[in-house]
């Protein structure tokens, strides 16, 4: 099949260099994987914006927020409770659906997936173009809800009904219903992704790349696009019922006509729980992938990580209901969520020690990507571990709705997924667009990250367990609250260095985009197919063969081998293989 | 520090709760302590330098069997430790004949004491050392019955009834906030709870709830 496809493609080759063909509506995985990965940044921004109103608002309240009042005449730039709550709502909407996945999902699925197994393409080219299209349709639906009357969303990113799904009850009204639309649009592109990536990992692999020789971030990308496939109907499913709830008065979810609240829990978190695995699962991929070569060691336990991770796919799927200990669904069946959660842990710290195994006896080089991908360990490790006060019910019914499970969820989908995402991007540039990133401005990078995300995320622990309440517009309302508002003063300063520290990030990325060294092949002396191909890699990634795979992707420092690195499609000597050089 | 940034705790079940925590924080900070040092140690010991190669293993099965087995002991026996404390504390609960209507609506608790008519916003009554049951509606949105003192947390799902319940052990006035998002005065949505001491309590029930039966306080 793939044969046939790259004759197909090399006869068109010759008419497909007009700009749009190129730049716009391409069907090359290369150039499909970038434009999700410009969207993803594009809206990084702007959930990074929001994150800063929210922040200020907690650290002074009321107080205008500086340059907002050009936006917000009419309060002169100060947040109104109405306007902190779309805040915090699109905040965290925009990063998960936004930013996370399509940097994760859809840049990295699309950039490694063909590149690391030794395909020419992905199975479905034109799908593969109308996913991203999709996606992009999404974001701008979803970006339209802010100039509606009443505002955007304002119900939370899990927008529990029957708070969403009566307008009175925010006073948003198209807002939520450009929300449902754009997570159901963006349901149908990320449809399309996956079971384009499932399809091409299933049969397109180059001869010889066994399932046991993928290389751990195809793994984790393989996974993913399962868990994709199955969760994301759950929840286009779901925002549909609430947007029939909302606009053409069925009544799923609000009482008054006889709906169930708590069926909007159980579906939201249905999807919810394997949601999270899915923003967590590449970035892990990305991280055993980093770890190795600039370990320049095998991944220590290969089938014990391909296999976690296949348990964590599994278990993802039966521990939601954590979500839910005081929602009023029966505490029974809550201590059967207890037991799951307490299980989906293991695999969890199964991966930690095998990442701290592939470190031991190394030769470490402390490279950008590396940083970000100890980075990633360390913050996951802190991150895994606040989980399990969560997973112990009588814990929970304290810290649930807290500042606690905020810090929480950003050690993972920060800490751990955008700490992944920029180990991945700094690795990969070379690659991806031919040319080197600035070292010295990606250490600088890494280390104003990873100094202000703790500074700015771990205090909130603190709170949390000081009993302040997530999604409050004013911590100073609460006499109990009051003596800790210190923290959040302080927190709000790291938050707004970790802002300006991405500057460092945007600067070096364009910069390098068009004045970087010249990359070469195979920069970090990986072992991996992608960087057999020249950088940036042309149309169908190959010459006239694909690479052939003679064995795993971690060999580095085999002492039988000449090099500290022996590349997958190395031909094993005298096995005369040269024509695939 | 010595709580550990926790409140203080006033409510029969909130040591159990608290109990756990610290049992909590003891294993997690061990874990971490001991994760973050060898990685620190690795990182130091195992930088590149000119002339050494790095260790060529792809893993060890005995490793990866005393790591599976390790953390699942631990969270077997969390798990067997947590049981009870939940059982007690939302599975069953002890009779009581004490029992609080308790109706949240945006932005408001709206309280019914026993044998009283009469609608008291933002405000309860209770005496110590009994148990109080709280009979928990909503009459608009999820609400979530909060007071960080007593450790303890229920929704408030309408269409439900849902009962919950605690102890305190010592008089005071407690804070009460809603701790699920119930709209754009779900900040500042919060009440206060008063435990008396069992005559102050009589003492406030006979001038507060029997004077004027369903007027008064409501609005």
């Amino acid at each position: 099949m793939s044969a046939h496809a790259a004759t197909a493609h090399t006869a068109h080759a010759h008419h497909d260099t007009s700009f749009v063909r190129t730049y716009v509506f391409s069907t090359d995985h290369k150039m499909i994987a970038r434009q999700f990965l410009f969207m993803g940044l594009f809206m990084m921004i702007i959930g990074g914006l929001l994150a800063l109103m929210v922040r200020w608002q907690l650290a002074w309240p009321e107080t205008a927020v500086p340059g907002l009042s050009v936006i917000l005449k009419d309060t002169g730039g100060i947040l109104e409770p109405s306007t902190y709550n779309m805040a915090f709502t699109m905040h965290a909407t925009i990063m998960i659906f936004f930013v996370i996945m399509p940097i994760l999902a859809g840049a990295f699925g699309n950039f490694c997936i063909p590149l690391m197994i030794g395909a020419r393409d992905m199975a479905f080219p034109t799908l593969n173009m109308l996913s991203f299209w999709v996606t992009a349709t999404a974001g701008v639906i979803m970006l339209s809800g802010f100039f509606v009357e009443g505002g955007h969303a304002a119900a939370g990113w899990t927008s529990y009904a029957p708070l969403s799904a009566v307008p009175q009850y925010t006073g948003v009204n198209w807002g939520q219903n450009l929300w449902c639309i754009a997570l159901f649009v963006m349901g149908i592109g990320s449809m399309m992704g996956s079971i384009n990536y499932i399809t091409t990992i299933i049969n397109m692999r180059a001869p010889g790349m066994h399932l046991f020789r993928m290389p751990l971030v195809v793994w984790s990308l393989f996974i993913t696009a399962i868990l994709l496939l199955l969760a994301l109907p759950v929840l286009t499913s779901a925002v549909a019922m609430l947007l029939f709830d909302r606009t053409l008065g069925t009544s799923w979810f609000a009482p008054s006509g006889g709906g169930e609240p708590l069926l909007w829990q159980h579906l939201f978190w249905y999807f919810g729980h394997p949601e999270v695995y899915i923003l967590i699962l590449p970035a892990m991929g990305i991280a055993s992938e980093i770890l190795p070569v600039f370990s320049r060691k095998p991944i220590f336990g290969y089938h014990a990580m391909a296999f976690s991770m296949i348990a964590i796919a599994f278990l993802s799927w039966i521990v939601y209901g954590h979500h839910m200990f005081v929602s009023g669904m029966s505490p029974s069946l809550g201590m059967a969520f207890t037991v799951t959660t307490m299980v989906i842990a293991v695999p969890s710290a199964i991966k930690t020690f095998n990442w701290l195994g592939t470190l031991w006896g190394g030769r470490i080089q402390f490279t950008v990507p590396m940083l970000f991908a100890l980075g990633f360990v360390s913050m996951f490790v802190i991150g895994g571990l606040s989980g399990i006060f969560m997973a112990s019910t009588p814990v929970d019914i304290y810290i649930q709705d807290t500042y606690f499970i905020v810090a929480h969820i950003h050690y993972v989908v920060f800490g751990g997924s955008i700490f992944g995402a920029f180990a991945g991007i700094y690795f990969w540039f070379p690659k991806m667009f031919g040319r080197m990133m600035n070292p010295l401005l990606g250490h600088l990078h890494f280390w104003s990250t990873f100094i202000f995300f703790n500074w700015t995320f771990f205090p909130m622990h603190i709170i949390g367990v000081g009993g302040q309440m997530r999604r409050i517009y004013n911590p100073m309302q609460y006499e109990f609250l009051q003596h800790q508002q210190h923290w959040n003063v302080f927190m709000t300063y790291g938050a707004l260095m970790l802002g300006a520290g991405m500057i460092l990030f945007v600067i070096n990325f364009f910069w390098s985009l068009f004045a970087g060294k010249k990359a070469p092949l195979n920069p970090w002396n990986s072992n991996t197919l992608e960087w057999t191909a020249p950088s940036p890699p042309p149309h169908l990634n190959w010459g006239a063969h694909v690479p052939t795979v003679y064995r795993g992707p971690y060999e580095y420092s085999d002492p039988d081998a000449r090099e500290d690195f022996l590349p997958q499609s190395q031909a094993p000597v005298g096995a005369g293989a040269r024509r695939h050089h | 520090m010595l709580d550990w940034w926790l409140p203080e705790n006033v409510s029969t079940f909130g040591r159990d709760i608290d109990w756990l925590f610290h049992l909590i924080y003891a294993i997690t900070g061990v874990t971490f302590v001991l994760v973050a040092a060898a990685m620190i140690a690795f990182l130091i010991m195992y930088r590149d330098r000119p002339g050494r190669r790095a260790r060529y293993t792809h893993g060890n099965t005995t490793l990866e069997i005393v790591w599976t087995i390790v953390p699942a002991l631990i969270l077997v026996v969390l798990t067997a430790l947590s049981a009870p404390a939940w059982s007690k504390i939302k599975m069953t609960r002890p009779p009581s004949d004490f029992v609080v209507d308790v109706t949240a609506k945006q932005f408001n608790w709206q309280v019914k004491h026993p044998n009283s008519d009469k609608v008291f916003l933002d405000e309860m009554h209770v005496p110590v050392n009994k148990v109080i049951h709280v009979d928990l509606k909503s009459q608009d949105v999820i609400h979530s019955f909060f007071v960080p003192q007593f450790r303890v947390k229920q929704d408030a799902v309408p269409g439900r009834s849902i009962i919950a319940w605690f102890e305190v052990t010592k008089p005071g006035k407690y804070e009460w906030p809603c701790a699920e998002l119930c709209g754009f005065g779900h900040s500042g949505m919060r009440g206060w709870i008063y435990v008396h001491s069992a005559e102050d309590y009589k003492k406030w029930a006979a001038e507060n709830l029997t004077a004027e039966t369903g007027g008064g306080a409501k609005k």
